[in-house]
């Protein structure tokens, strides 16, 4: 088992093999988070730069924190404050924070393809960190591995993601992993943020929840995303809610040990009762807490690392 | 100048069936059945051996950019272009800076084309004042300062009562409207066709059906004023069937499609590449199939280019800035021999047709003929000759092709535009 990618920018481009990989490597981080001394040495005297120009609480301070624990330094950079707001391209802006000398870039940004863009103008790693409606392939990798803790093999099981499947990454990384580890996922959702070319990444589109969520055991939430679609995908959040939230009610069609998942950020009361959110079935918290192993997972092997030298240990040195 | 003897090419002319080899002769710029003895001695003789003499290409959509943003194109550059590319008329949009809606800008235009181009260059006139699809523009004036059609290029117009009273007055000036055909309350931030692939990429979508309902509208249009709307780039299966339903019924429609969209297809746009970005998006195999069907039973009429420059610095981008369109003035006759002749099994003499008389009477263009009489417009092609395109290299100002650096077969050896070698064996003759 070795790694051998400079780069992290779609899930749909790796291996199942490399998935684990990137999965152990979390679980060997994971134990260090629950000592009293969080950090280790992976990184040190290593800068990595999040370049975010678009709005994210959670994932940059996942991957902030992360970069920390593997005691690199860290260098926060967002839409407001980069020059992206005088004019500068992209390209400008990155290739100005590698002659600062950075080792890596941790990107989020509104456009599609942009992280594969950068790591063809960089010599540095990129990490996409989210890119328009593409690929978010952490959020992809900690959902995996949050099921995989909870349900051992993910080969077979009944997975359905609910909610605005056009405009979410979170929905695109996650169908390329699921679809690899062999579960059997299912989309559903109003037809106009469900729609059936879908089926071609080799998963099922429905539009009936009750069937759809019969004996599921996982059912992953996606926030409705006000700010990328137009008035018209469907008529108001009030009969969203009515259509497709998740109530007890319908929770109740789920496989009785069935988890509930959201990438957050929630909309409580709209795809979500407040009360599920909170429930024990819900693992959303978890999702954030394996967000931080995922991603120094992440930092570590694109920065060179191998899994073989944090596994068994969980001590893992540069 | 000198007269022009252009011996033993397979002389090709859609026009009068002429398919010979054979030669061709020119004096004072016009085609001539023979020359006098005199004239033989003194005459510049082109050896055409192996290669094809046929009418000089039209190209009836072209963006060249000036006035306003030279740093694209010009029509210097861009009719050279257009030079190596066998092309010896072509149409040029006007969504220049400022837009050609009015005579004094045409009339910039045409002093700078006196000047500057190399070839026959026609402008077009905006539909409406600004391109802004409000009021129309003064389309008679337009037409006195000598514009060959009306058209608010990319920004369709959608009101359909300004665009009923556009054809209806523009008919009484025998002047065609030209449209993209796009209902952009369809297309909100579409960068890419809708399908599996934009789908897979999480790019927004435009929709095939945003062309359809426009070129239905159109067609409706044109039923109920009896005036010619001539559609677009045609890039959607769907449109072709409509076209071709509405031409069967008499419709004055006619339809162009575009090199871009009978070679490629959306599935070719899986890294992001801005050189396959324009507008209308690359589609599926289906509506690339459906498009060369059109071409094949004469629902599209004609092949035009939609040469669009953009500088590297403008198309290197995320995908979602990255500007729309390509240039292709000096790709399109080897993506049509190639994609037609040698893949589809079209004739030669009838791709010809697609690219020379066939768009020089939709846009009634004196162009585009080899009969005695005629103004000596001639391309002649090594129809055999292997090249690899070097975008960078081009006579185009720009760059922005998917064909750079690709193997290409067929090339331009020499363009003639009235009875003047513009382009010969590489490279462009001095304006004298």
């Amino acid at each position: 088992m070795s790694w051998t990618r400079k780069h992290l920018l779609t899930l749909e481009e790796l291996s199942l093999d490399e998935i684990e990989q990137i999965h152990l490597t979390a679980g060997a981080f994971k134990k260090i988070l629950g000592r009293s001394v969080k950090k280790v040495p992976a990184l040190r005297g290593k800068t990595i730069v999040n370049l975010f120009l678009e709005p994210s609480t959670r994932t940059r301070m996942a991957f902030d924190m992360a970069a920390k624990r593997l005691s690199a330094d860290v260098i926060s950079v967002d839409a407001a404050s980069s020059s992206t707001t005088k004019g500068e391209t992209l390209r400008d802006t990155a290739q100005n924070i590698e002659a600062l000398n950075a080792d890596m870039i941790v990107l989020r940004h509104a456009a599609s393809g942009s992280p594969l863009y950068l790591s063809r103008i960089l010599d540095i790693p990129v990490i996409n960190a989210g890119d328009g409606a593409h690929e978010h392939p952490t959020q992809g990798l900690l959902d995996t591995f949050t099921m995989k803790e909870r349900l051992g093999s993910l080969k077979g099981r009944k997975i359905v993601i609910l909610g605005d499947i056009l405009f979410s990454r979170v929905a695109r990384s996650n169908i390329h992993a699921l679809t690899k580890m062999g579960a059997d996922v299912t989309l559903v959702g109003p037809a106009t943020l469900v729609p059936h070319w879908f089926t071609d990444l080799g998963v099922k589109v429905s539009y009936d929840l009750r069937s759809a969520l019969a004996d599921a055991e996982v059912v992953m939430l996606l926030r409705i995303q006000h700010e990328r679609q137009t008035s018209s995908h469907f008529p108001s959040l009030g009969e969203y809610t009515s259509m497709f939230g998740l109530n007890k009610t319908r929770a109740s069609w789920l496989n009785p040990s069935a988890i509930i998942m959201h990438p957050g950020p929630i909309n409580r009361g709209v795809e979500i009762d407040s009360e599920l959110a909170d429930g024990e079935r819900s693992v959303i918290l978890q999702q954030v807490t394996n967000g931080i192993a995922v991603r120094m997972a992440v930092l570590y092997l694109c920065a060179g690392g191998q899994p073989e030298h944090v596994l068994g240990t969980g001590d893992p040195q540069d | 100048m000198p007269s022009l003897w252009i011996s033993q090419a397979r002389v090709i002319d859609p026009a009068s069936g002429r398919d010979e080899v054979g030669d061709l002769f020119v004096v004072d710029g016009v085609i001539v059945p023979s020359l006098s003895p005199e004239q033989k001695t003194n005459a510049e003789k082109i050896d055409a051996h192996g290669f094809i003499a046929c009418p000089g290409l039209v190209d009836i959509h072209v963006h060249l950019r000036e006035p306003g943003q030279t740093h694209k194109e010009t029509i210097l550059t861009g009719s050279q272009a257009a030079a190596a590319g066998g092309f010896t008329s072509i149409v040029c949009m006007p969504n220049t800076v400022p837009v050609a809606d009015n005579a004094g800008t045409i009339q910039l235009m045409k002093d700078t084309i006196q000047r500057d181009a190399v070839v026959k260059v026609y402008p077009t006139g905006c539909i409406t004042v600004g391109q802004k699809g409000a009021a129309l523009a003064p389309i008679g004036t337009l037409k006195r300062a000598g514009v060959v059609a009306i058209t608010d290029d990319g920004d369709c117009v959608q009101n359909n009562e300004l665009m009923r009273r556009a054809v209806e007055y523009a008919k009484m000036f025998d002047l065609p409207v030209m449209d993209h055909c796009q209902d952009s309350s369809l297309t909100q931030g579409a960068v890419m066709n809708e399908g599996i692939v934009s789908t897979r990429l999480g790019l927004r979508g435009w929709p095939n059906c945003a062309e359809d309902v426009i070129v239905s509208r159109n067609v409706i249009l044109s039923t109920y004023t009896d005036a010619q709307i001539h559609l677009q780039h045609i890039s959607s299966l769907n449109s072709v069937d409509i076209i071709r339903r509405a031409k069967a019924r008499g419709v004055k429609i006619t339809a162009e499609a575009t090199p871009h969209h009978i070679a490629l297809t959306d599935s070719t746009i899986t890294t992001y590449d801005t050189n396959f970005k324009m507008n209308p998006p690359l589609r599926t195999e289906a509506d690339r199939q459906g498009i060369i069907a059109g071409l094949r039973d004469g629902t599209l009429d004609c092949i035009a280019t939609d040469h669009a420059p953009h500088t590297d610095y403008e198309k290197d981008k995320e995908f979602d800035f990255a500007p729309n369109g390509i240039i292709g003035l000096e790709t399109a006759l080897a993506i049509s021999l190639e994609i037609l002749v040698r893949q589809n099994g079209f004739t030669l003499p009838f791709v010809i047709d697609l690219m020379t008389r066939r768009p020089a009477d939709v846009m009634k263009l004196p162009a585009g003929r080899l009969s005695v009489g005629s103004p000596a417009d001639i391309c002649i092609f090594n129809p055999e000759e292997n090249w690899v395109y070097d975008a960078k290299a081009g006579y185009s100002k720009s760059s922005n092709s998917p064909w750079h650096r690709q193997k290409l077969k067929g090339r331009v050896t020499t363009t003639i535009v009235n009875g003047r070698v513009v382009f010969h064996q590489g490279k462009m003759r001095e304006k004298s």
